[in-house]
């Protein structure tokens, strides 16, 4: 019943043009990143009759397309990092990426932490390096627009191997600097082996009133027993359209934590494609986004129980001032063999202003009888009778609302294990309310 | 202290406080007893400055300023404290965020340097051995979890704390047991001094057996019926709230 | 708990052959031609001497109908359906229509003795305490046979007929109002039933009357390869109340039948209607043979301020069910509950729930949706919150539960929940879970088997919702819940 010819859209054009331009330039096998295209295009920019992107219509969100950026100089790259905030305070393995390139001259290959290891993406493509078997380990994720964009583009990234407990966390920086607006493209593949751990902060900046558009997709592999804290930080410019996906397929008896905090750009979108593929497993997936002005962003989630026995749990915040619109999509899949499945989701919005949106849509998919199973939703203004309390004490409104919405976001953010990225993570929210008042 | 003139109070269209005078002095503990539904709840939320209620007519002074003008917040910085009946929780706050939050919010309002934090946590650690607190129960977000006579000593912690110059206690012995009740009434007692007063809402004289009242109001139908010495509380006591019933319906 | 004893005894008298109202009533029927064209549309029109903008209005509907395709977002699968392979038209001969219940065929009287609904008035009288009584209008197969307390309920000022004759009798307030809720053009197969509708009912409760009993439909598909397309059309006016009832069944045939019906509520100023459904089509056999297809457009319009509209419905039974009976909630301080219960066996397909859209100021809503999934069956909740820019003081509350019989089924939950609005306040909470082990045990450890310890919980996990439907009704649709999970545990 498809249609079968296809009104490109200028943006879809361009995409396409860049591609048949791109295609012989960007390293490794040209075939595969030529199917993922031709998924892409089959369909093109999904739109808001596609249910996936129902509350977010990236055919009407994204019109123009930003040329693919260039490898920044030497100069260039230090210049960037220099201007980077993002978890300044914590001490971590630096992995940094500007405009969507790995700096490969910020990493002491020979001097990595015990248990750490590196292998540069485009080099790793162009060399056929037997790690590339690993990427994609939600298939699934691949019948995704945005991840099959990004598979097409993919122009740089990382694999990183963790073998056994590793101390120092791992931050992958990622900061887009160009003068002008620029599409960037990369991809990083974390494989944690059995019984290992490590604490990934992961990083996204870039300059105000530029149109960016990056894609970045993180894929991780965490082996049986394994433990993997993960922070991300979209603190990206005021203009930029950012797209991510976080794709991950985990062992059993791991445990796993996973938080997006949003605090940057006008457009976001945030994918989670998480399969729990053994017994006994943990995950948590957490978001806490602060809206303002006309900032649309997206958190949309898809867990899947695989397997007997294992709990998840998600919870995700939004603040929404001015005329700001929030969605969260999040979806608990349980197929007839994960039993005993304990799976709780939650999502709850708070609107501080008039002219402020919030779409939720929390679905359940359960095929097992022996499983519990909640989702909620929750969406409205800030407690009256706790602000009267709160003012009843000698707290002025302004100040009472922002202990509020600290409190608020804080349920989210009081997870993460790693005391200075936590510690970072509320000043985030403190600056977003300080910015507010 | 406190002048109530002719206040007139409405919740959702239905009339509430009907003209209700009263006067509370310097180091006065006035004690205000009524049968439920008499309106002693909204004349606390009222003098604090609850939004739902409408103010129709008359007005509030503390001091000579005029209450009604003011936002809660702006009321708590002039000394009015209301130790509220069912206290909220407030997950996802600290107790001790919230109470460092609120001193210092009130510091600032009358023009006073923020405490430092060892001064702080001093003073709080103080209030709370006085209240017999565990202190676990500071390290917890406020009254989340919190047994009812818990709360109810939190609400004193920090009227000690914040030290007011007008305390309302509302139906604070609600929920409490002897040994709870005692607690909490030594905390207010060890407050009263001649430049604090108190207004004491309570349903049942039990509680003024342990903080003694200079005066005793009864009201009944949004205003104040009758106005005695602490003997009044007493014989409202043995012969309960029927008069005042039975006069209305004549 | 005599209810539960009494479910108990009804899952342990029934036979092997779970749907009792399979039967099939022989009767002469009068069809129009096989297939969907004009001239079956102007048949079906002449049939019902229906005037000429009723025509004209059908055959507006024809033309758009032709021109839109099928909805598939819901989880439903199920082969194409032929639509020129079914009967638009089928009706008992009888002519001229007949003027009392003397003149009915004692084939369809007796019909619907078996299905155990009075259609003589007096023997209604006769059982049943007088405040109890329920006034019914029969749909067999395409028309309306019987409607009974006519003359009652227009004592009263109340309208409650046949769709048909009130399109000849009031033109103007059926004009005025049909197709107001669901338009002519809302989706493919409220456009295919404004095309061929052929029967349903009408109600008019003037300004400020209360109906003085309840009010209710019985459906029955009865002929081979038709389909019934009825139309229900309700006007509550200001400050008036009705409750009304609607019950279906259909005889077990192997071949699917559609029933696509439209229904639309109005409910000016303070005016309040309740809606209350039991539907139990015929649901096909246990291999997914059979059963009918239940497309169903349902909404109601909270037109006036204050006004109120309930939608209760016990699922039970069709192959497929496809349906969102739905609250505009229009006027300021209007309310909106919906309340459901949607059992699945077998193989049956269950995509059904509700939208609340809230518009008016200070508009309520409550969503109380209880899903069973037992056997090979797929039961998902759907439903739609949402408050527009204006809706200042909206308010919704929606739990959503389900329960899994069986590892073979499935249960989802799809809500969608949009504020546009900061002032509005919307709580959703859903859970899918099994009869707990403890519990099971803790009823056979007290003597019932397993079979009666799954009805004794399922009925208090449904019983939120049976409090809504009244008395009767209750028992009977925990009779059919029971009747429906037969042979779903072990």
């Amino acid at each position: 019943m498809a249609d079968v010819t296809l009104m490109k859209t200028p943006a879809e054009s361009a995409l396409a043009q860049a591609f048949e331009s791109a295609k012989n330039m960007l390293p490794g096998n040209a075939e595969s990143r030529a199917q993922a295209f031709e998924q892409f295009s089959s369909r093109g920019l999904p739109h808001r009759r596609v249910e996936e992107f129902k509350y977010t219509d990236l055919r009407a969100l994204l019109r123009e397309i930003a040329p693919f950026a260039n490898v920044p100089s030497a100069e260039e790259a230090k210049a960037a990092l220099r201007e980077s905030k993002a978890f300044a305070d914590v001490s971590a393995l630096q992995v940094p990426f500007v405009n969507g390139h790995f700096v490969r001259e910020a990493v002491d290959f020979h001097n990595l932490p015990e248990g750490i290891e590196i292998v540069p993406l485009r080099e790793a493509l162009a060399n056929g390096h037997e790690w590339l078997a690993k990427l994609s380990p939600v298939t699934w994720a691949s019948d995704n627009p945005i991840y099959q964009l990004n598979t097409s583009f993919m122009a740089d990234g990382v694999m990183i191997r963790v073998a056994g407990a590793v101390e120092t966390p791992v931050h992958l920086r990622f900061v887009t600097a160009a003068g002008s607006a620029v599409a960037t493209a990369t991809r990083v593949l974390v494989v944690v082996e059995d019984d290992a751990s490590v604490t990934l902060l992961e990083s996204h900046e870039s300059t105000d009133g530029t149109n960016h558009q990056p894609n970045d997709v993180m894929e991780m592999i965490a082996g049986d027993r394994s433990n993997v804290q993960h922070v991300r930080l979209n603190a990206e410019g005021d203009k930029t359209l950012a797209l991510s996906t976080l794709a991950m397929k985990i062992g059993g008896e791991a445990t796993f934590n996973s938080i997006n905090v949003v605090a940057g750009a006008a457009t976001s979108r945030h994918q989670v494609y998480a399969i729990l593929d053994g017994e006994n497993t943990n995950l948590r997936v957490n978001g806490a986004s602060m809206l303002k002005g006309s900032q649309h962003s997206d958190s949309t989630l898809v867990v899947e129980h695989n397997a007997l026995h294992c709990e998840s749990r998600e919870l995700f915040k939004t603040v929404i001032d001015n005329e700001a619109t929030g969605v969260f999509q999040g979806k608990i899949i349980v197929p007839h063999h994960a039993q005993k499945t304990d799976g709780r989701m939650m999502s709850a919005a708070l609107l501080l202003a008039e002219g402020g949106s919030m779409n939720n849509k929390p679905e359940l998919e359960i095929f097992a009888d022996d499983v519990q199973c909640a989702h909620g939703a929750t969406c409205g203004q800030l407690d009256e009778d706790l602000l009267f309390y709160l003012m009843a004490r000698g707290l002025p409104k302004k100040d009472a609302e922002s202990l509020l919405v600290q409190a608020f976001l804080g349920e989210a953010i009081e997870f993460v294990e790693n005391e200075s990225a936590r510690e970072a993570l509320v000043t985030t929210v403190e600056s977003w309310l300080k910015a507010r008042a | 202290m406190l002048e109530i003139k002719n206040l007139v109070v409405q919740i959702e269209d239905k009339r509430i406080l009907n003209g209700l005078d009263l006067t509370v002095n310097k180091g006065e503990v006035a004690a205000i007893m009524g049968p439920n539904g008499s309106g002693k709840s909204t004349l606390s939320y009222v003098i604090a400055g609850k939004e739902d209620y409408e103010v129709l007519d008359g007005e509030i002074l503390l001091d000579g300023q005029n209450l009604l003008e003011m936002e809660p917040d702006q009321r708590a910085a002039a000394g009015v404290f209301l130790a509220f009946q069912y206290p909220l929780e407030i997950p996802g706050v600290g107790t001790m965020t919230f109470l460092k939050a609120a001193l210092n919010a009130q510091r600032k309002a009358r023009g006073q340097d923020e405490l430092s934090t060892p001064d702080f946590i001093k003073q709080v650690n103080a209030a709370a051995a006085k209240l017999e607190m565990p202190k676990d129960m500071l390290k917890r977000a406020l009254n989340v979890g919190f047994s009812g006579g818990e709360k109810k000593r939190m609400e004193i912690l920090q009227m000690a704390l914040l030290q007011p110059s007008f305390c309302i206690l509302d139906e604070t012995d609600s929920g409490l047991d002897i040994d709870a009740l005692r607690i909490v009434s030594e905390g207010v007692n060890a407050l009263r001094s001649p430049d604090r007063a108190f207004l004491v809402i309570t349903h049942y004289q039990r509680l003024l057996n342990h903080i003694v009242p200079d005066t005793v109001h009864v009201m009944h139908g949004g205003r104040i019926v009758r106005t005695g010495g602490k003997e009044l509380a007493l014989e409202l006591e043995a012969n309960g709230y029927a008069d005042y019933r039975e006069s209305e319906a004549a | 708990m005599p209810a539960v004893q009494e479910t108990i005894d009804q899952v342990r008298s029934i036979d092997v052959d779970q749907y009792k109202y399979g039967f099939e009533t022989e009767v002469e029927m009068e069809k129009a031609p096989k297939g969907l064209s004009e001239d079956v549309i102007r048949f079906i029109s002449a049939k019902k001497g229906e005037p000429e903008w009723m025509l004209q209005w059908r055959l507006d509907a024809y033309k758009r109908w032709l021109t839109m395709k099928e909805p598939n977002w819901a989880r439903v699968s199920y082969d194409k359906i032929d639509y020129n392979d079914i009967y638009y038209y089928a009706a008992p001969k009888n002519n001229p229509a007949p003027k009392s219940l003397d003149e009915v065929d004692p084939e369809i009287l007796k019909t619907y003795e078996k299905l155990g609904i009075p259609l003589r008035e007096q023997e209604i009288l006769a059982g049943v305490e007088p405040q109890n009584r329920v006034a019914v209008d029969a749909v067999f197969d395409s028309v309306s046979v019987a409607t009974t307390f006519k003359e009652e309920l227009k004592k009263a000022g109340v309208i409650f007929m046949p769709i048909s004759e009130a399109i000849r009798e009031y033109p103007d307030l059926v004009r005025q109002y049909l197709g107001t809720v669901v338009p002519v053009t809302d989706n493919f197969f409220a456009t295919l039933n404004s095309a061929v509708f052929t029967d349903g009912s009408f109600v008019y409760v003037p300004p400020g009357v209360r109906c003085p009993m309840e009010l209710s439909t019985y459906f029955r598909i009865n002929e081979k390869n038709t389909g019934q397309f009825e139309r229900t059309l309700i006007i509550a006016d200001k400050g008036s109340y009705v409750s009304y009832l609607e019950g279906c069944t259909a005889p077990k045939r192997d071949e699917n039948q559609l029933h696509a019906a439209v229904v639309e509520l109005i409910a000016l100023d303070d005016a309040e209607i309740k809606y209350s459904t039991v539907q139990n089509w015929y649901p096909g056999d246990a291999h997914g043979k059979g059963g009918i297809y239940n497309f169903v457009t349902k909404r109601g319009d909270c037109r006036g301020k204050n006004s109120v509209i309930t939608w209760t419905q016990v699922e039970t039974g069709s192959a497929i069910t496809w349906k969102y009976p739905s609250c505009i909630l229009r006027g300021d301080n209007s309310r909106g509950e919906f309340y459901s219960i949607a059992v699945s066996n077998g193989m049956q397909q269950v995509d059904s729930g509700t939208k609340m859209i809230h518009l008016g100021k200070n508009t309520t809503s409550r969503i109380i949706s209880k899903g069973i999934a037992a056997g090979k069956s797929e039961n998902t909740y759907r439903g739609l919150v949402s408050a527009h820019r204006k809706a200042t003081g909206a308010r919704n509350f929606t739990n959503c539960d389900s329960l899994l019989i069986g590892n073979q089924c499935g249960a989802h939950t799809v809500p969608y929940i949009e504020s546009k609005n900061s002032t509005a306040v919307f709580e959703h909470e859903a859970t899918t879970s099994k009869i707990s082990e403890d519990q099971m045990f803790y009823c056979q450890q007290r003597g019932l088997s397993e079979e009666e310890a799954t009805a004794l919980i399922v009925n208090g996990f449904v019983k939120d919702v049976l409090q809504q439907l009244p008395m009767e009704f209750a028992v009977e649709a925990q009779k059919l819940i029971s009747i429906s999970l037969e042979g779903s545990v072990g």
